[in-house]
C-alpha cells in the first residue's frame, strides 16, 4: 500500500515538523517534555503487538513477547512519570490561591480548575 | 476495518503533534501530555481491535506484566529520582524498537526476503535501539549511584570505542549484502558495548543532557523500526521524537553553556585535571561554624541569596528554607533565591521544588538576574548546591564543567555552605570555594541545618 518513497516523505517531513513544533521551550520545562516525548516513543507498542500477533515460532513468541513488555513499560512509565512532574508545577497556583483564600477568612478549597503554574521568567 | 485502522493512526500522529506543542508551554504542559496519551490508546485500541490476532493470552500477558510493573514503579517514585526513571523508561523503548526490528528480519526468512531498504531499516532499528538501550542503563545506574556519577575514563577508551564502532559498520554493511540472523545478532552485541562505552566516561552533572539524546536515539530507532514495518505512525512519531528530542538536547546543552560535543567527548582526556583538583584538595583546612554565629549573621544582614541545590532536595528542606526566609523577611532582610538552570539533577528541579513550598514567584531569580546583585549581598546561602557555583566553571580551564555558568557567590560578602559533608558535588570535582577565607560551613543535613539556624535568627 505504501512505498517507500512515500513512507521516506512522511519521514523528511516529521523531521521539519519535529523541530518546528517546540521552537521555544522555557528551560523549567526541559525535563517534562524530554519525559513526554519519551512516552510517545512508546507507540513501539504497535509494532511490538503486530510481530507478537503474528509470531508462528517459539523464537518470534520469545522475542514478540519480550518487545511487548518493554514497550509497554515505556508507555505506561512514559505518561505517567511526565504527568507526576507536570502536576508539580499546577502546586503553585493552587497553593497561592489557596493561602489567599486563608488570609482572607474564606474557605480554604482548592479552586475546581487547575490553576496555571506562573510563566518563568525569561 | 484497516481503513479505521488507518484513520487511528493519522489521529494519533495529530495528537501527538498537538502533545509536543502543549509540552513546550507552561500553561499548556498538562493537557498536551494527557492528548498524547490519549493519542496513544486510540492507536493501540484500534492496533488490537484490527490486527488479526493470535497467541492472545500471551499478549495479554506481556501487556499486563508492563503494566503490572510499569504502573507502580512511575507512581512510587520519588521526585528526586524522576530523571533515572526517564532512563530507565526510556531504555525499554529502545530495547523493544531493537526487538522488533529483529523479529521481522527472522520471520522474513533470515533477512533473505527483505529488500535492501528494509535490511538497512532492520540493522538501523537495532543498533540504534541496542545503544539507546545500553546507554540509559548505565545513565540510570549513574543517576541513581549504583555506579559512580564522576566520568570512568581509562587510557585508549577512544580507540577502543572507534575500533567498536567500525566492527558494527562492518558487521552492517556484511549483514545487509549477504543476510544472516547470526551477524544482525552480533552487530546487536556490538551496540550494546558502544551505548554503554559511550555513557560511561559522561560526568554526573551531565547525565540528563545525555538521556535527552538517547531519548531522541529511541525515536530514530521506532522510525526505522516503522520502515520495517510499513507503519506510518511509527515513523511519524518516532521522527518527531528524534527530532524534537535533537533540537531539545540542543537547548540543555544550551543552558549549561556547552557544545553537545563538549559534554559527549569533553571527559576524554580530563582524568589528569580531575585527578590535579583532587590532590589540590587534600590537607588545606575549612573554617565551619555554629548556627548560632551563622544565624546572627544572616538576622543582621541586608541581603541574602539563597543558592539551592540537589542537597536541598534530598533533605526534603523545601518548606523549612521558606520558614528561614520568611523569619529574615520579617525582619527586614532581602532574600533572594538564585536558581542554576540545572541545579539538582534536572531542568527546572529548584522550582517544582520551591514552588511546593509556595515560595513567592518575586523572590525566585534566575542565575543572569541574581549575578549582577551579587556584589551588594551580605551572604550567599548555599544549600546543598556544590558545582552550579564552583568557580573552577569559570577560571581553571582544564575543568571537566570550565565553560559553564555559574552563580557567582565568590562576590557576595560572606558564604555560607550547608553541606552534608567534604564529599564534592555530582561532577565530582573539588570545589576552591570551600577554602575561601569569606567561607563558613555547616555540616549536617539541609533539612537538620536550616531548623538549627531559623532558631538561632529566632534568638538572635
Amino acid at each position: 500500500m505504501t512505498d517507500f518513497l512515500t513512507l521516506f516523505t512522511i519521514f523528511v517531513l516529521s523531521i521539519f515538523l519535529g523541530i518546528e513544533v517546540i521552537s521555544k521551550v522555557p528551560s523549567i520545562l526541559h525535563t517534562p517534555l524530554m519525559s513526554g516525548t519519551n512516552a510517545i516513543h512508546g507507540i513501539i507498542l504497535v509494532g511490538a503487538i503486530a510481530i507478537l500477533a503474528s509470531a508462528d515460532t517459539t523464537t518470534l513468541r520469545v522475542i514478540g513477547f519480550l518487545a511487548v513488555v518493554l514497550a509497554t513499560l515505556n508507555v505506561i512509565g512514559g505518561f505517567v512519570v511526565t504527568d507526576r512532574m507536570l502536576e508539580m508545577f499546577k502546586g503553585r497556583g493552587q497553593q497561592a490561591r489557596r493561602g489567599q483564600n486563608a488570609r482572607r477568612g474564606q474557605n480554604a478549597a482548592a479552586p475546581a480548575a487547575p490553576a496555571p503554574p506562573a510563566e518563568p521568567a525569561q | 476495518m484497516t481503513s479505521a485502522l488507518h484513520w487511528s493512526y493519522l489521529a494519533a500522529a495529530v495528537c501527538f503533534i498537538l502533545a509536543l506543542r502543549g509540552l513546550s508551554g507552561p500553561r499548556t504542559a498538562r493537557p498536551g501530555n494527557l492528548i498524547g496519551a490519549f493519542g496513544m490508546a486510540l492507536a493501540l485500541a484500534l492496533t488490537l481491535s484490527a490486527t488479526h490476532l493470535s497467541n492472545v493470552v500471551l499478549l495479554v500477558v506481556a501487556m499486563a506484566v508492563g503494566v503490572a510493573i510499569g504502573a507502580p514503579v512511575a507512581r512510587m517514585v520519588r521526585m528526586t529520582a524522576m530523571p533515572q526513571m526517564v532512563a530507565a523508561f526510556n531504555g525499554v523503548g529502545g530495547g523493544a524498537a531493537a526487538l522488533v526490528a529483529l523479529a521481522d528480519y527472522i520471520r522474513s526468512s533470515n533477512g533473505a526476503a527483505l529488500s535492501t531498504g528494509n535490511r538497512l531499516a532492520v540493522m538501523l532499528g537495532v543498533v540504534i535501539g541496542c545503544i539507546s538501550f545500553a546507554g540509559s542503563v548505565v545513565a540510570f545506574a549513574k543517576l541513581q549511584e549504583l555506579i559512580t556519577g564522576r566520568p570512568i575514563v581509562y587510557p585508549g577508551q577512544q580507540v577502543v570505542n572507534g575500533i567498536m564502532g567500525l566492527a558494527a559498520l562492518a558487521l552492517t554493511v556484511t549483514a545487509i549484502a549477504a543476510p544472516h540472523v547470526g551477524l544482525v545478532a552480533m552487530v546487536g552485541l556490538i551496540a550494546l558495548g558502544l551505548g554503554v562505552a559511550v555513557v560511561m566516561p559522561i560526568g554526573g552533572a551531565d547525565v540528563p543532557v545525555v538521556i535527552s539524546l538517547l531519548n531522541a536515539l529511541t525515536g530514530l530507532a521506532v522510525a526505522a523500526s516503522g520502515f520495517v514495518l510499513h507503519n506510518v505512525v511509527l515513523i511519524v512519531a518516532g521522527t518527531l521524537v528524534g527530532a524534537s528530542g535533537t533540537l531539545l538536547t540542543r537547548m540543555m546543552s544550551q543552558a549549561m553553556g556547552r557544545s553537545l560535543a563538549n559534554i559527549i567527548f569533553g571527559a576524554f582526556g580530563s582524568a589528569t585535571a580531575v585527578a590535579g583538583a583532587e590532590g589540590a584538595g587534600g590537607d588545606r583546612s575549612v573554617r565551619s561554624g555554629t548556627a548560632e554565629d551563622i544565624g546572627t549573621l544572616l538576622a543582621y544582614s541586608n541581603r541574602v541569596i539563597v543558592v539551592p541545590g540537589y542537597g536541598l532536595a534530598v533533605a526534603q528542606a523545601q518548606h523549612t528554607i521558606r520558614e528561614l526566609a520568611d523569619l529574615l523577611e520579617s525582619r527586614g532582610v532581602e532574600v533572594i533565591y538564585a536558581v542554576h538552570p540545572v541545579a539538582g539533577r534536572m531542568p527546572g528541579h529548584m522550582n517544582v521544588l520551591l514552588a511546593e513550598a509556595d515560595v513567592p514567584y518575586e523572590q525566585l531569580k534566575e542565575m543572569d538576574e541574581a549575578n549582577p546583585l551579587m556584589p551588594n549581598t551580605d551572604v550567599a546561602l548555599v544549600v546543598g548546591a556544590n558545582d552550579v557555583v564552583n568557580p573552577a566553571a569559570r577560571d581553571s580551564p582544564g575543568s571537566p564543567i570550565y565553560g559553564m555558568p555559574i552563580i557567582n557567590v565568590d562576590e557576595a560578602a560572606n558564604i555560607i555552605f550547608l553541606k552534608r559533608s567534604m564529599r564534592p558535588g555530582f561532577a565530582g570535582i573539588d570545589n576552591e570555594l570551600l577554602y575561601n577565607p569569606k567561607t563558613t560551613l555547616l555540616f549536617g543535613d539541609a533539612k537538620d541545618s536550616l531548623s538549627a539556624l531559623v532558631a538561632a535568627v529566632k534568638t538572635a
